[in-house]
């Protein structure tokens, strides 16, 4: 359900924080309606990209916009956008009750049924103070007040970090539903890509502060793959293809490769496996950062399957 | 969730299509919404979007306007027709590749396929409709 205008586009855009280059020439289009997944290891960015993208902060290099307006301080873009950082902090005495008051004078499509809903699905103290939540029950608030909010461009930062097997199903069901209901852009960063990866339809993929994948999720599929073998085929199967990631325990080498089929050659070679990677297998390959080898001690049964 | 390795679009067009194979979805009947493969699946609406629109492309579904998706009439056998286009690559190649790393002749390969022919006993014709032509399965037509 995507249309042609971007509901965010990033041009340029760079952030210092203190001694680090947080993000450095980020710049692209999210389309209206998609379901994005923000990926990269710890560290990469993501979570300083989607304040800029609240507003919460603003770049100092480039620029970002919201359905054309710029987020930071901005009383127009202020509705448009939801956001509970990963870690937000709360003030001492505010309770779940305040948070399901407020939250319409922020939102005007704030919906009350739906949040009742989540707190119920979630089971939701009332009694505790926020801070004094676990990281899953906060978690859920995060969940709650991007679901709830309805904001044209939702933010969910590390939605399930800390949830239960059973909380994390809870999550997708009710975003799927809600995305059903209410179609709206979704800006999502996580790990458990694996786990969240039907949700999503586009995905971006930062390292070190820079935007390394920037694609439609089926354009992702099946673009690397990874090829493992005796280490010397495989050195040779590789040798003219781009190499993401290197893995070699004792004679076998283990490559994610940017080519489908893994490369001509390795297609012929009957000592060689050859698969597509899957996205988890890409995102961890973009974040390994170098072609070499990373030796790696062998782990009881890693060898199973490794041909003769 | 589901998972072949294969993208998730083609994944649900492909469940929605054995659907329409093994009778669960007969011709003229309404398939299940968007919304409700979406949930089912806990899946993106719009890849199941586009795994229907793949199966209206191929003529498999139709839509009403307003109403939902329906299954074409001659569904079936147009996917008949291509899922035995595609079983020599789908299943006989890999099939004749692990045969011949393991070092079995044709005629070996050729007696395993009809052992499991008989033990499966005769094929369900029930809910199958005529088969135009007979599968060929000569010695010939497995190298």
């Amino acid at each position: 359900m995507t249309t042609t205008a971007p509901a965010v586009s990033a041009r340029g855009v760079g952030r210092r924080l203190g001694s680090t280059q947080a993000l450095q020439d980020v710049s692209f289009d999210l389309p209206t309606g998609a379901v994005c997944g923000l990926l990269g290891r710890n560290g990469a960015g993501k979570t300083t990209l989607m304040a800029m993208v609240a507003g919460h902060d603003r770049p100092d290099a480039g620029a970002i916009t919201v359905h054309g307006e710029r987020p930071f301080e901005n009383p127009a873009a202020a509705g448009l956008v939801s956001m509970v950082r990963d870690n937000q902090r709360y003030p001492d005495d505010l309770h779940l009750a305040h948070l399901l008051r407020v939250g319409p004078l922020f939102h005007a499509g704030w919906d009350a049924d739906l949040a009742a809903e989540v707190v119920d699905a979630f089971r939701l103290p009332s009694k505790p103070q926020l801070r004094k939540l676990s990281r899953g029950q906060s978690s859920a608030v995060a969940i709650l007040v991007g679901l709830a909010s309805r904001a044209p461009v939702t933010v969910l930062d590390e939605p399930t970090l800390g949830l239960d097997a059973t909380s994390r199903q809870v999550f997708a069901d009710l975003l799927v539903r809600d995305l059903a209901a209410a179609p709206r852009t979704v800006l999502l960063s996580t790990h458990l890509v694996d786990e969240l990866e039907g949700l999503l339809d586009h995905v971006l993929v930062l390292d070190g502060g820079r935007l390394v994948r920037d694609a439609a999720l089926e354009d992702l599929h099946g673009s690397a793959s990874v090829v493992l073998g005796p280490a010397d085929a495989v050195e040779r199967a590789t040798a003219d293809v781009a190499v993401l990631a290197s893995r070699r325990v004792g004679g076998f080498l283990e490559r994610v490769v940017e080519e489908p089929g893994g490369s001509a050659r390795a297609a012929g070679d009957p000592a060689l496996q050859v698969r597509p990677a899957g996205l988890q297998e890409l995102v961890a390959a973009l974040g390994a950062g170098d072609d070499g080898d990373r030796a790696t001690a062998p782990r009881p049964g890693s060898l199973t399957e490794v041909p003769r | 969730m589901l998972d072949d390795g294969s993208p998730l679009f083609q994944q649900i067009a492909r469940q929605v299509s054995d659907g329409v194979l093994v009778g669960t979805f007969p011709e003229g009947t309404q398939v299940p919404s968007t919304t409700e493969l979406a949930a089912l699946h806990r899946i993106n609406p719009a890849t199941v979007g586009k795994g229907l629109a793949l199966l209206v492309a191929e003529e498999v579904l139709h839509k009403r306007r307003g109403l939902g998706m329906f299954v074409s009439d001659g569904a079936r056998a147009r996917l008949v027709e291509r899922r035995r286009g595609e079983l020599a690559t789908t299943y006989v190649r890999p099939l004749v590749a692990e045969a011949r790393s393991l070092g079995l002749a044709a005629d070996d390969v050729l007696a395993l396929v009809a052992q499991q022919l008989r033990d499966d006993g005769p094929a369900p014709t029930t809910r199958r409709p005529p088969v135009p032509t007979p599968a060929r399965t000569t010695p010939e037509g497995a190298r």
